[in-house]
């Protein structure tokens, strides 16, 4: 019985998401469609200030990029779970201080892979 | 001075009530466009310096709504030319025009923009207006601040008036054809 009072109260939600997704797709569309349009050859030329442009803009790029981006992700969740673990520290005693210390030791062994393979040797 | 109350853009005519305002689409839109314009500075030379100052505090473009500047066409509504525009230069300015999404408006600013200035030589474009439709010409060498802001505002005034289906008409159409634009 109090399974069945959660789950219907949460349809007030479903229906203030319907309409707000429903607001976006409706004027997206309406825009897009209703919106007049001029489109010539010259107009819809990649915008080079005046000139021809040349090539494609998809040109390969060096990997470090994506590699710091990854790791950053990586470490910032880590991060994200000490704050819990920080604000109940005291509540979770020794038990919980062993498991994160056990969770952060596995980063370890992770980061100290990164730095041996160079990961993050910038050149 | 800072006390003072700031000028306003006055409202439209139309019908006014407790907490409501109703006058026709056009004039709304119009005023919405004329006092929100996105400038593209297509400064070349010295006009363009003077351009500058007009950004600056003491002259304040921006007082205008023209605080935003764009160098993309493609999310400009004002094309500002300002500086001497040699032939090479032609039809680079003719594709940044075109690049623009309509409505759009040119204001020739300074003498060499409006009809070559001083420089009637064999590489300067007599004009923009040979390559592109210019609705406003300020003229001056180099123009003071206070006359840019000037033709900004006449700039202001066309934009508030235009129909919005001026791209429709054919005295429209005819001038665009004329400039070989689609």
């Amino acid at each position: 019985m109090e399974t069945a009072q959660h789950s219907a109260s949460y349809l007030p939600i479903f229906i203030q998401f319907l309409i707000a997704g429903g607001f976006v797709a409706t004027t997206i569309l309406g825009t897009h469609l209703l919106g007049p349009k001029r489109n010539t050859k010259k107009k819809l030329e990649a915008f080079e200030c005046g000139i021809e442009s040349q090539g494609n803009a998809r040109l390969p790029f060096s990997i470090k990029y994506f590699l710091t981006a990854i790791l950053f992700v990586l470490f910032d969740v880590e991060v994200i779970f000490m704050y819990p673990w920080a604000t109940n520290f005291r509540a979770l005693g020794s038990e919980g201080f062993l498991a994160m210390l056990l969770f952060m030791g596995l980063l370890l062994l992770g980061f100290i892979y990164i730095i041996k393979k160079g990961a993050l040797k910038w050149e | 001075m800072s006390n003072e109350k700031p000028t306003i853009v006055e409202a439209p005519d139309g019908l006014a009530g407790e907490g409501f305002f109703a006058t026709s689409l056009d004039k709304v839109v119009g005023l919405a466009r004329a006092n929100s314009i996105w400038p593209l500075p297509f400064a070349t030379s010295c006009c363009g310096i003077e351009f500058m100052a007009t950004m600056a505090s003491h002259y304040d473009l921006g007082r205008f709504g023209a605080e935003r500047l764009s160098f993309s066409p493609r999310q400009a509504d004002l094309l500002m030319v300002m500086g001497t525009i040699a032939k090479k230069m032609g039809p680079v300015l003719k594709q940044v025009y075109l690049q623009m999404a309509e409505p759009r408006w040119v204001i020739a600013v300074g003498a060499c923009a409006s009809s070559g200035g001083i420089f009637d030589t064999y590489s300067v474009l007599q004009g923009i207006d040979r390559v592109i439709p210019v609705d406003v010409y300020v003229p001056g060498c180099p123009p003071r601040p206070e006359q840019i802001i000037d033709g900004i505002t006449k700039i202001q005034e066309l934009v508030k008036n235009e129909s919005l289906r001026r791209r429709n008409s054919t005295e429209y159409k005819e001038l665009l054809a004329s400039y070989g634009i689609e």
